[in-house]
């Protein structure tokens, strides 16, 4: 239970970390919070040979509004959205999300970003990218990319991030004033991971539910988007029938994973009621 | 090896460690300070939890060379120089929230955190902050009662 021997940089500014992970490539891992990178090492699943810490990068630890967009910056923390970051139903959703990732201590160190870099498969908040839009910026000594949500995840543990590469912010676009949101999620007992969870998005107009975004985790190797449950709600009024039977669709269309914590039917079940609770959530907003 | 500056309970410290030595490590191996104790060693369980900077963490899932500069609280620095039981740890002893003891360090320091919080503690927080640790004896009755004990003799309760 002890890592194995590393080297550690604490560089001041981003781009002297950028310079590191350039020269370092795939020997290199960003230390953020390290409240999963750090049991992985732990494990010696991970063994990085060098490990950027980024935590005295001020700059970094950001949640800001700006050009249509919540953008929240690597060193943010999980406990900063536990009280709204932005007015509106998308701070509600975040803040209703942060209260079930882990305990409190593992909330105030554990960071949005790093969530979404290590991509466990029942992170609340990798669900929530892939709900929400969200956009992954990408920086390196060299430039910077953006990675749409739907590319980003690659199985389990598994993003698109490349050697040399730094997940600096995630990008989610605010939502219109009709949208509405809601998030439900089961597991065994407070904190644990989820065994399945439902992070959902749509806008109500004129009584009719539009742009919907239904997103399924803890149930295989990366969040996936309910589409036909999604495709079912389209331009519908959201009737208590309507939406049970998009919940009973997506949980039909879903490829849950059997594992130690529970068969694959008994997930599939719950994914029909987590994703009832979060459309009901959602639409009673 | 890398030289870290750092205080804990007040007192300056400055040793040589490997980077990959957990700050529970270095608390324990270096400084002698064994009050910390390392129950699961990957942040499921709690017992190595100390104040860093005011804020509780897991001290196995903090490197030691992450501390530069940090003022580390731990559960050595709540009783007075003579002995003296702190509050907090008088109600642990009053309300049996301890029985083997092991998971008692994490306890305290995470319940230390929790009183000094300006909104104070309800029901509702109490519970959902001492659910973070594990403690494999008491049942956690006893250590709720002990923390709520504590927070009404300091006046922070809150009645839900």
């Amino acid at each position: 239970m002890k890592p194995a021997r590393f080297a550690h940089h604490a560089p001041r500014t981003l781009e002297e970390a950028l310079a590191l992970l350039a020269t370092h490539g795939e020997e290199a891992r960003v230390l953020a919070g390290g409240q999963s990178l750090v049991p992985t090492m732990a494990f010696r699943m991970a063994r990085p040979a060098v490990l950027v810490d980024i935590n005295r990068i001020a700059p970094l630890d950001h949640v800001t509004v700006a050009g249509g967009s919540l953008r929240i910056g690597a060193l943010a923390r999980h406990a900063r959205f536990e009280t709204q970051v932005v007015e509106g139903a998308l701070g509600t959703l975040l803040a209703r999300i942060a209260h079930h990732i882990a305990h409190p201590p593992l909330r105030l160190r554990g960071t949005f970003c790093g969530s979404l870099a290590h991509a466990d498969p029942a992170s609340e908040w990798c669900a929530a990218a892939l709900a929400l839009e969200a956009r992954m910026v990408l920086a390196r000594a060299d430039g910077l990319r953006e990675v749409a949500a739907e590319d980003w995840f690659q199985g389990v543990f598994s993003t698109a991030l490349a050697p040399g590469e730094m997940l600096r912010e995630v990008v989610l676009p605010l939502p219109a004033p009709s949208w509405r949101g809601g998030f439900a999620e089961f597991a065994r007992r407070a904190g644990d991971f989820a065994l399945a969870m439902a992070v959902v998005g749509l806008r109500l107009e004129g009584g009719l539910v539009g742009g919907a975004r239904i997103a399924l985790g803890g149930i295989g190797g990366q969040p996936v988007l309910a589409r036909e449950a999604m495709a079912l709600l389209e331009g519908q009024a959201p009737s208590s029938a309507l939406l049970d039977e998009a919940a009973a669709t997506a949980a039909r269309h879903c490829d849950p994973q059997e594992d130690m914590h529970a068969p694959a039917e008994y997930r599939r079940e719950l994914v029909a009621v987590m994703v009832k609770r979060a459309l009901r959530q959602a639409v009673s907003a | 090896m890398t030289e870290v500056r750092f205080t804990v309970n007040g007192t300056a410290q400055c040793v040589e460690v490997e980077p990959r030595l957990t700050l529970a490590d270095m608390l324990r191996e270096e400084c002698g300070l064994t009050g910390t104790h390392l129950g699961c060693e990957h942040g499921v369980c709690g017992a190595c939890t100390v104040l860093m900077d005011g804020l509780p963490v897991r001290s196995c899932l903090v490197f030691g060379v992450q501390a530069e500069g940090a003022e580390i609280r731990t559960v050595e620095g709540l009783a007075a120089a003579d002995g003296t039981l702190n509050v907090l740890q008088r109600a642990f002893q009053a309300q049996h929230g301890l029985q083997c003891g092991f998971c008692t360090p994490g306890f305290l320091m995470l319940a230390t955190w929790l009183l000094e919080q300006k909104e104070g503690v309800d029901e509702a927080r109490l519970r959902e902050v001492l659910a973070s640790n594990l403690c494999r004896c008491t049942g956690y009755q006893n250590i709720l009662a002990a923390v709520r004990v504590a927070a009404q003799e300091i006046r922070v309760w809150r009645e839900g």
